[in-house]
């Protein structure tokens, strides 16, 4: 029992209680979206997370307020665990006024430039490798000390935005972690289907650039890994990449039956499931099963007051329609 | 006081003026920066401001474009160099997808304030992948703004503006335009972007032209005025924002148009003026608004299929008459 006295003597209660809720407020986010989903109340898809919730609440928790980040269509959870407001994003799925962009983005768009530097998730599989590798540039050419994290799945990694963008900077020595979440699906094509290594961050070495492979059911695996990330990008050292393995638990889309995919992914998902396993060295350390209720039916109530929120929030006015198109003479360029 | 600069040399002088008033403002491409650009664009700069802002990059397009619009969400101003605007189609994802839309699919709170200049035009018998115009594909993108000068003056001034700019925006340089010298104000000076030039007055018809074809339609009209044909010159200078009142105040003097551009004919923006002369000023006109364009088909390599493949004074001579029904 080597990881459990591991475990309780590296991180507090406190600390643990942390990263489980952090792990539940993203599920139950998923859990309220994919429900207001199959009710009819979200226009479009949204692609969830669950499952891949130790990912987000570990990469995260290393993350400092200085640091930049970019995510994906499956985003929502990296929003949550940056500490962003859950109405706002939820609105956001919605089409609401109220949300992150005003309900112009949606569930693949979520941004936030003015609180929590998320330079947005993004509805093109690989964009996001472009701009978190041009913000790393320029934190390199202000010299702001911020390191800033690409998220992104295996499908990307497939994109020839991996390989150029990788190779610029390794080359430039950018303050930059690229963060893989690997749940083995790009839609429905099994990743060894199409991909010729075991692993994804292997490819790493090709550009003389740092890599480890973790765990990504593993919260604490996930964390440590990324502070190591992390402190390797701040130190000028150049980036980091860091493959998650993780599983999916739902298909590519919310509704996607995802029958592509052999009994046995589920089944060796559920036994892996992130929160559950956490629970476990929780209670070893502890905690009792009234403190990991408490949390879960806390996260329970806040996504139903976030869905309430999005709800009644006002669509955006039918004027809106043409604005914020451009900064600077938009009437103009819009009119024709 | 002016002096008499290639239009190359008067983008240099921009982007130096430029760079040296804002220290956000950095160049990115290939063969920017030990080079100093294929057209001397950037001759110098490395040494005066350093590697942080003249960066060489690899063959890499649509890497370093994204990496562009990255830097340009986090306050920085990328200038940054397409070889040939004909590589957009290996970068087209940054630009289209990622520069174009961000403002809007987040709801203003992200700004893209970078230029991606762009080499363009046929007549260097490049053939088909480093000759085309493509002016209709980047004026297609709602949140690009597009410049296309056509003299030294413009270039400089256009290229101040559009690195002012918080929009992205492309400047679309034509390649046979760079080695022309032409008389440019010796003092600092910047032109607005959207505001077209009457290059010469006239009251028998408007071309509507911009960037090399600027110089045949002089060309043609200096040759039909000697016929007695006045024709007014009109360079839109920028596609996007476009100076419609110029183009109205035009139209509803002369009451004919022909709009001239190498572009090919088919989808070109030569015919999305048309469409909105037609459908706005249909009361000004005495005859149908007609195109003189490329030929639908693929920029030749040939010096002989080449030239016939872009207007010429000549060509422009005669469509101006076909309106005139002259």
């Amino acid at each position: 029992m080597a990881t459990k006295k591991k475990t309780t003597e590296k991180y507090s209660k406190e600390q643990l209680l942390g990263f489980y809720r952090t792990m539940c407020r993203v599920r139950e986010f998923e859990e309220h979206a994919a429900e207001c989903f199959t009710k009819g109340m979200l226009a479009g898809n949204i692609h969830l997370s669950i499952g891949q919730e130790a990912a987000a609440a570990g990469a995260f928790a290393a993350i400092q307020p200085q640091d930049f980040f970019t995510s994906t269509h499956r985003g929502h959870g990296h929003a949550i665990a940056r500490g962003m407001d859950p109405n706002m994003a939820m609105a956001e799925l919605f089409g609401k006024k109220t949300g992150y962009c005003q309900g112009k983005g949606g569930s693949m768009h979520i941004t936030d430039m003015s609180k929590a530097n998320h330079l947005g998730a993004n509805g093109i599989v690989g964009a996001g490798q472009g701009i978190s590798a041009g913000s790393a540039l320029a934190s390199k050419i202000k010299g702001d000390n911020s390191v800033t994290v690409g998220c992104f799945g295996d499908g990307s990694t497939n994109e020839g935005t991996f390989h150029e963008n990788l190779n610029m900077a390794a080359t430039w020595k950018l303050p930059l972690v690229w963060f893989i979440e690997n749940n083995c699906y790009g839609v429905s094509t099994e990743i060894h289907r199409v991909t010729n290594t075991p692993d994804l961050a292997t490819r790493a070495a090709a550009y003389g650039v740092d890599y480890a492979v973790v765990d990504g059911t593993d919260v604490l695996a996930v964390y440590e890994a990324m502070c190591k990330a992390m402190d390797h990008a701040r130190s000028g050292k150049g980036p980091y990449v860091l493959e998650a393995k993780v599983y999916r638990y739902q298909g590519h889309y919310c509704g996607d039956p995802a029958v592509y995919r052999p009994a046995e992914y589920m089944e060796k998902a559920l036994a892996n499931d992130p929160i559950e396993k956490l629970g476990k060295k929780l209670l070893a350390a502890g905690a009792t099963e009234e403190e990991l209720q408490k949390i879960k039916d806390e996260a329970k109530a806040e996504m139903d007051a976030a869905v309430k929120f999005a709800d009644e929030s006002p669509y955006p006015d039918l004027a809106e329609v043409t604005t914020d198109v451009y900064a600077m003479d938009n009437e103009r360029c819009v009119e024709r | 006081m002016s002096k008499k600069i290639t239009f190359s040399k008067a983008l240099r002088e921009g982007l130096h003026e430029e760079m040296v008033r804002d220290e956000n403002v950095f160049i990115i491409g290939e063969d920017m920066a030990v080079m100093g650009n294929v057209f001397g664009v950037t001759t110098g700069f490395l040494d005066e401001f350093g590697p942080n802002r003249v960066i060489d990059t690899p063959i890499s397009e649509e890497g370093f474009c994204g990496m562009a619009v990255g830097a340009a969400m986090r306050g920085l101003r990328p200038v940054v160099e397409l070889m040939y605007n004909d590589f957009i189609t290996v970068a087209a994802d940054p630009i289209f997808n990622q520069a174009a839309k961000t403002r809007y699919m987040t709801g203003g709170q992200a700004t893209v304030p970078m230029v991606l200049r762009c080499p363009m035009g046929a007549g260097r018998r490049n053939a088909g992948h480093h000759s085309q115009s493509l002016e209709a594909l980047f004026c297609h993108f709602p949140g690009l703004k597009v410049i296309a000068p056509s003299c030294a003056e413009d270039a400089k001034g256009l290229i101040k503006s559009a690195i002012r700019d918080d929009d992205p925006v492309v400047s679309l340089e034509n390649k046979l335009l760079y080695a022309k010298k032409e008389e440019i104000p010796e003092e600092e000076y910047l032109i607005p972007l959207g505001k077209a030039k009457v290059k010469r007055e006239g009251k028998d018809l408007t071309l509507i032209t911009w960037s090399r074809q600027v110089n045949f339609a002089m060309e043609a009209a200096e040759n039909l005025a000697a016929e007695g044909i006045d024709v007014e010159v009109l360079d839109l200078r920028s596609l996007v924002p476009l100076d419609w009142e110029a183009i109205a105040a035009s139209v509803s003097k002369t009451h004919n148009v022909l709009i001239v551009s190498e572009e090919v004919k088919r989808g070109s923006y030569a015919g999305e003026l048309s469409a909105q002369i037609a459908e706005e000023l249909f009361d000004e006109l005495d005859a149908p608004v007609e195109r003189l364009c490329g030929l639908n088909i693929v920029s030749p390599f040939s010096p002989v299929l080449e030239d016939e493949n872009f207007p010429h004074p000549e060509t422009i001579a005669k469509a101006v008459k076909h309106v005139l029904n002259k």
